[in-house]
């Protein structure tokens, strides 16, 4: 009975052993095929950006597009939506390649970059309101960033006197007509047109 | 903040309020000896710093530091900063009205000297 037991014993630890080195197996062949995948995967996912750049550098049209988008969904009162967006768009402005301009400019655009990754990021996990009042100082981050990148697009900077118990709030659009993002179906239209930018 | 000379009053009072997550000098309570307790404390005590550190302060770029003020007096003016979790045990840390203003005003002007 003893010798069974053992018997018993010594194939459970074989059978441990085996099951562990293949684990291990199949933990040192996994890395490759899902890193490959993901890649793949990404590159399909980035094919829009990735049409309108040479490269794979994030461009000021990348990240006004990506803004743009997150406008919308702010327009659309979609809290869901604009978390989604303002995760892409922290991604978007994440690999900006500032390395074409002047130091100057290089600096100022790494402080734009940094400070509205932060938004866009608190913008991913936050609720409506919170939304909005991060997309606020965004809007002037981005504002600012096409002050140094310029861009081809014809934009519109529209202002909503009443946004903020009358703080008032700006933000950019491709449209002339008012969408406000800060009251959405609230009030959809209040606001005016206070600069075109090209 | 303290390039910015701020007053002894406000100072000590972000000390009391705000320093034990948002800065360097955190004043461990007895509980973070004890286990899940510490866990839990240090995960919230990392993500304060990131959010805001005032160790950090002279780092921060003007936009950034802008950025960093808002997000302050918003927070303490609609009563979500010190955390209600924090403050259940720190008495002390619990913000009066008056400090209330008293801060807000001046990380205002602060805000509105940097725009």
């Amino acid at each position: 009975m003893k010798k069974v037991k053992r018997t018993l014993g010594m194939m459970a630890l074989a059978a441990t052993t085996v099951l562990t080195v293949s684990c291990k197996d199949v933990n040192k062949n996994e890395p490759a095929a899902p890193m490959s995948n993901e890649m793949h995967q990404e590159s399909i996912d980035d094919k829009d950006d990735m049409a309108m750049n040479d490269n794979q550098d994030a461009k000021a049209e990348a990240i006004l597009n990506d803004y743009f988008n997150l406008k919308d969904a702010l327009v659309g009162d979609d809290n869901d939506k604009a978390k989604q967006l303002g995760a892409t768009l922290a991604s978007t402005l994440g690999s900006f390649d500032a390395s074409s301009y002047s130091d100057s400019e290089q600096q100022e655009l790494k402080d734009i970059m940094e400070d509205a990754i932060e938004h866009a990021e608190h913008i991913s996990e936050s609720d409506m309101a919170h939304q909005r009042e991060h997309f606020k100082i965004l809007s002037k981050d981005v504002t600012d960033m096409v002050a140094i990148t310029g861009t081809e697009m014809k934009i519109y900077e529209q202002f909503c006197p009443m946004y903020n118990n009358n703080e008032g709030g700006a933000w950019l659009s491709m449209n002339e007509e008012i969408r406000n993002p800060y009251f959405g179906d609230k009030m959809l239209k209040c606001g005016k047109v206070q600069r075109e930018i090209n | 903040m303290v390039e910015n000379q701020v007053p002894a009053t406000i100072k000590n009072r972000l000390q009391v309020s705000c320093y034990d997550c948002h800065s360097n000098n955190t004043d461990y309570p007895w509980y973070s000896k004890i286990q899940p307790a510490a866990w839990f404390l240090e995960d919230h005590i990392q993500e304060g710093k990131d959010e805001l550190n005032f160790n950090e302060w002279a780092t921060y770029s003007d936009r950034r530091k802008n950025s960093k003020l808002r997000s302050i007096i918003s927070q303490i003016e609609e009563d979500k900063m010190p955390l209600d979790s924090y403050t259940l045990i720190h008495k002390d840390a619990i913000l009066s009205d008056e400090y209330k203003r008293m801060i807000i005003d001046y990380m205002t002007a602060l805000k509105d000297s940097l725009e």
